[in-house]
């Protein structure tokens, strides 16, 4: 075997491995009969790293070498690292091949920027062309967009990727200024709208004919880092729901901090922001699946998501008055609202009632967090004397206990 | 009424014509059971039954006029969980569908027909294993060959997704634990069985039936695989939530 290539595969798939987007969904590719691949708008995971991270997609750069010198990233050009490139030939053979095994949905490609921001994109999507022209590849693509490039490949681009991305990843511009000399707001917002406009164009191409080109079919996403600079999070969410609305992104991944860099532009921390990682997704599915505004979710008075208690939870600890909620009479929206109801659970309660009344005993086998539930809800022989709605007893019966140990410890600190 | 134990033929079809059975007979029904599973009983005297495709048909008809094509769907993946009495949850379940106005398909306040629904998101989560853990070895005659070991009896229901997504290849998906696999020609999926001899070599591909190239690959999906780990993140009770340890053996990258 080349020795080479298998060096070069472990230097830029560690290299693009802190890009924490994985997902190879929202895109419909319908393959051809003498084709490779396709995609069904569903996702699969093929592996999960040591870490629990899904493996979907061959991520990797095309180089590290790189011009710019962010502090968050390893590829920056001040850092010692070993540099490597792969070939256009390389990428496509290493796509192909490990797609025909089903290891990967597909390939998501980023690069440093060598040269310039032209000569890079230009060669990503030159993979992407011969990948889809020459070898009727159809399984999932995403390719970064590096800032600074021109319109007219960032065209191309979206002829050929399922998915395009531009990663902000300072939460402010004020602390990307402050991480990445080469880069602003402006530089990374732009091809975002211009993408947003090209896609939109795009979907009304489509309804007329059908056999319209697809154009970037699976939108585009973002990366936020969390943790590297004083945002609270108040500001991420607010970015993020901007994101959503102004920019229809179809996803913002937040990836925490970890401490890669003895970079003196970055804070010193001893381990990834992690649980307030996962509190951020949390608020994030709650804004895009559950109906929830930014408001209810963070404000001027709670700037910061609880890290000891999910943000649904807090939420329903913060707004008494709408509770408790009547599962037998109360509309899908609010029954979502509850604490320990899911998307499928509240279907199936929706779906179950018109059969007859529900009580505890079905609702505890219907696949809901009882114990978290019964706190918000009546049902037919349910209700919650019990406790009351005392929310500072309620707050000790869900939170978690390890958690709230730490806090009151005043350890917080290491987590976050 | 006494009540009567129906076996049958371990097919689906089979199963439901023994539903058949028990409407035209107008017995009460003890247990359906595989007649190869039976153990004789001094005390009773089963019925058995032969599969005959045009009551299966009738059966599956009337499902779909109260349930549709899902009601269809939901009964015959149950089924193929292979569970111990899932016979008499679709008995369940074709009794409670005839007997209602109401199409009860979506009825999660009954506790059998919950069950059902339960066995079938195993089912599902079985079937997405399969799309995401097969993993193809090229041999030198050009097949795509991949061995399984899946929790239930799923490879019907996932050879829909490697032929769309694989229809100039070949390749095979074998499920050692039951003997048979679906192997594509470019055309269309057949089942197959080996001989036992195949069999046991089938159980590990050696590298004399392998492409040259195929170590080569595996090698390099291997080192992927442990350089995009962040070992700041470790998280091992999640790795081994999404990756049960069971599935570990077909996996080039473990």
């Amino acid at each position: 075997m080349n020795e080479r290539i298998k060096e070069k595969l472990e230097i830029l798939s560690d290299a693009a491995k802190y890009d924490v987007s994985c997902a190879s969904s929202g895109s419909k590719r319908k393959n051809t009969k003498d084709g490779m691949g396709n995609s069904t708008g569903m996702g699969i995971c093929h592996t999960y790293t040591q870490d629990g991270r899904c493996v979907s997609l061959l991520k990797i750069l095309l180089t590290n070498y790189c011009i710019f010198d962010c502090a968050y990233c390893v590829s920056r050009k001040s850092n010692d690292v070993k540099r490597a490139a792969f070939t256009v030939k390389e990428v496509v053979d290493l796509t192909m091949n490990f797609y025909q095994r089903n290891y990967i949905e597909g390939l998501f490609l980023s690069s440093g920027i060598f040269k310039n921001p032209d000569y890079t994109m230009e060669r990503l999507v030159r993979i992407a062309k011969e990948l889809r022209t020459v070898h009727k590849f159809n399984g999932y693509i995403h390719l970064k967009t590096i800032p600074g490039a021109s319109e007219e490949l960032m065209q191309e681009a979206g002829l050929y990727a399922d998915r395009l991305s531009v990663n902000i990843e300072m939460p402010s511009e004020l602390s990307l200024k402050k991480v990445a000399p080469e880069k602003d707001f402006k530089s990374v917002l732009e091809p975002m709208g211009y993408l947003k406009e090209k896609i939109a164009e795009n979907k009304e191409e489509r309804k007329k004919s059908r056999k319209a080109p697809m154009f970037s079919p699976g939108g585009q996403s973002t990366q936020l880092v969390i943790g590297a600079s004083p945002e609270k999070d108040l500001e991420i969410l607010t970015l993020a729901d901007d994101l959503y609305q102004q920019k229809s992104l179809k996803r913002v991944y937040y990836s925490g901090y970890i401490p890669i860099s003895d970079d003196n532009r970055l804070p010193v921390i001893h381990q990834p922001p992690l649980i307030r990682e996962n509190r951020l997704y949390q608020a994030d599915w709650l804004m895009r699946f559950y109906g929830f505004k930014l408001g209810d979710i963070v404000d001027e008075t709670h700037p910061d998501l609880d890290l000891t208690l999910d943000p649904k939870a807090a939420f329903a600890l913060r707004n008494p008055a709408i509770f408790p909620i009547d599962i037998n009479k109360a509309d899908y929206e609010m029954i979502l609202k509850v604490p320990g109801i899911g998307v499928k659970s509240a279907k199936k309660i929706v779906s179950a009632r018109k059969f007859g009344v529900l009580r505890e005993a079905h609702l505890r086998k219907m696949g809901l967090v009882w114990k978290r539930a019964k706190y918000f809800i009546t049902c037919a022989d349910h209700d919650f004397k019990f406790v009351g709605w005392k929310p500072e007893l309620i707050r000790e019966q869900i939170s978690s206990k390890v958690l709230t140990k730490v806090a009151n410890s005043n350890q917080l600190s290491l987590f976050d | 009424m006494q009540e009567i134990t129906l076996t049958y033929d371990a097919s689906y079809e089979g199963l439901l014509s023994a539903i058949f059975e028990s409407y035209r007979l107008g017995i009460k029904v003890a247990k359906i059971v595989p007649i190869a599973n039976y153990l004789d009983s001094l005390f009773e005297e089963p019925i058995h039954v032969e599969t005959n495709l045009e009551w299966a048909d009738r059966v599956k008809k009337g499902i779909g006029e109260k349930g549709g094509r899902a009601a269809n769907q939901l009964l015959y993946r149950c089924f193929l969980s292979e569970q111990i009495d899932i016979e008499l949850l679709i008995l369940h379940f074709v009794q409670t569908a005839m007997k209602s106005h109401q199409d009860v398909t979506k009825n999660y306040r009954d506790e059998k027909i919950l069950e059902l629904h339960k066995i079938d998101k195993k089912i599902g989560r079985e079937v997405h294993r399969m799309h995401a853990f097969v993993r193809f070895q090229k041999t030198k005659d050009n097949i795509f060959t991949s061995i399984v070991e899946p929790d239930f009896n799923v490879l019907p229901l996932i050879g829909d997704h490697f032929e769309k997504r694989y229809p100039a290849m070949q390749w095979l998906i074998y499920d050692i634990t039951r003997h048979y696999g679906i192997f594509y020609n470019q055309e269309k999926i057949d089942f197959i069985t080996f001989e036992e001899e195949d069999h046991q070599q089938l159980k590990q591909l050696s590298k004399e039936i392998l492409t040259a190239d195929e170590p080569d690959y595996q090698i390099l999906w291997k080192s992927y695989f442990d350089s995009v780990n962040i070992p700041e993140r470790n998280n091992r009770k999640l790795h081994l939530q999404h990756v049960p340890k069971r599935y570990w053996k077909y996996l080039t990258e473990k």
